[in-house]
């Protein structure tokens, strides 16, 4: 109690030892820095895309239906699962274990809702003949520029690898949220806090895909259709 | 530590709706632009900046960051930013790469299907 009254008085006394500086338990902070590299991670994901769309002739293939319905769907989803676990997070802080727990599945459920709306939109692509290193034929058609240059295979690899990562965090947030449900009556408030931030987290990283995967390549001229 | 565990969660649950509803409109908005027809760089822009806005509501609000102390934030922002602006550096070489790709003329790679 001394230490944390000192504190008060000389912030620099925030750095001698004996307290969190932060004002957040070490597990938390080491959630924050598992994000912070995670980050980078889907930063360089995404700059590694960008960087092969700029100097290749890029396929712009999505139809509304399936793949950017699905997609903002799926936006929905996420965006809704973010939204019942800052309920669960918060019934979690008045100390209401039951409530807590029936949003986090609630969250669960939005979670698994994006994860079967994703794997169907796969299988339509993979039906479609879309591979890592290869495109479908009538899409090599479709895009080759008007002075002959053919669109770059690796449209499939940069899309497979960028969502299949965030799909895999899904599911990973899924379990997790699974056994925080589980576990809630013996968990303490900040362990709920802590799930909830990389839940949100993997929101946060579909805001960036979205736009830029699926947004960035809709067939607006038609192309495919012609 | 028990004042710790006591802490409230700062923020009311109509204060999230309100920010999910944001959230919302902004995809939507989105999904909009897809289909207005201008340039690259033009819609880039406007959905980078639209999807730093979501981002930074959700990290605010929803993550919690906004109510947490300012050293933490100090501590996890602006590294983070300054490492992903630091990533922009490979894109000369891109726009240069592009100069240098389709110097011969095969056929790219199709995939075969027993359908076809």
């Amino acid at each position: 109690m001394s230490t944390e009254a000192r504190a008060v008085h000389f912030p620099a006394a925030d750095w001698d030892g004996g307290v969190h500086p932060y004002r957040v338990g070490h597990r938390k902070l080491g959630m924050w820095l598992f994000i912070v590299s995670d980050s980078l991670t889907f930063s360089a994901l995404l700059m590694g895309y960008a960087y092969l769309r700029a100097s290749n002739v890029w396929p712009t293939p999505f139809p509304f239906n399936p793949s950017i319905l699905f997609a903002t769907l799926m936006t929905f989803c996420l965006l809704s699962s973010s939204l019942t676990m800052v309920f669960g997070v918060s019934a979690s802080s008045r100390g209401d274990k039951a409530k807590a727990r029936k949003w986090i599945l609630a969250t669960i459920f939005f979670g698994v809702a994006f994860l079967v709306l994703h794997l169907y939109e796969w299988n339509h692509l993979i039906h479609d003949g879309l591979r890592p290193f290869s495109l479908p034929a009538d899409w090599v058609t479709a895009f080759t520029s008007t002075d002959g240059r053919p669109p770059s295979p690796l449209f499939g690899a940069t899309f497979f690898t960028i969502t299949g990562l965030h799909m895999f965090h899904v599911f990973t947030g899924a379990i997790y949220l699974s056994v925080v449900a589980a576990r809630v009556n013996k968990l303490k408030h900040e362990d709920v806090e802590i799930s909830g931030l990389y839940w949100h987290f993997v929101d946060l990283v579909w805001m960036f895909v979205f736009p830029l995967i699926y947004i960035l390549s809709v067939d607006v001229g038609g192309h495919l259709a012609k | 530590m028990s004042a710790h565990a006591e802490e409230h969660f700062a923020g009311s649950n109509k204060l999230f709706v309100s920010i999910w509803i944001w959230l919302v409109v902004l995809t939507a908005i989105e999904v909009f632009l897809a289909y207005k027809p201008m340039s690259v760089v033009l819609m880039l822009t406007i959905l980078m900046g639209l999807s730093i806005i979501k981002a930074a509501l959700i990290v605010a609000y929803f993550m919690h960051l906004k109510f947490e102390r300012l050293s933490l934030i100090l501590t996890i922002v602006p590294m983070l930013v300054v490492c992903i602006c630091l990533l922009f550096v490979f894109f000369p070489d891109s726009f240069r790469a592009a100069g240098m790709r389709y110097q011969f003329k095969e056929p790219p790679p199709v995939t075969t299907t027993e359908e076809h």
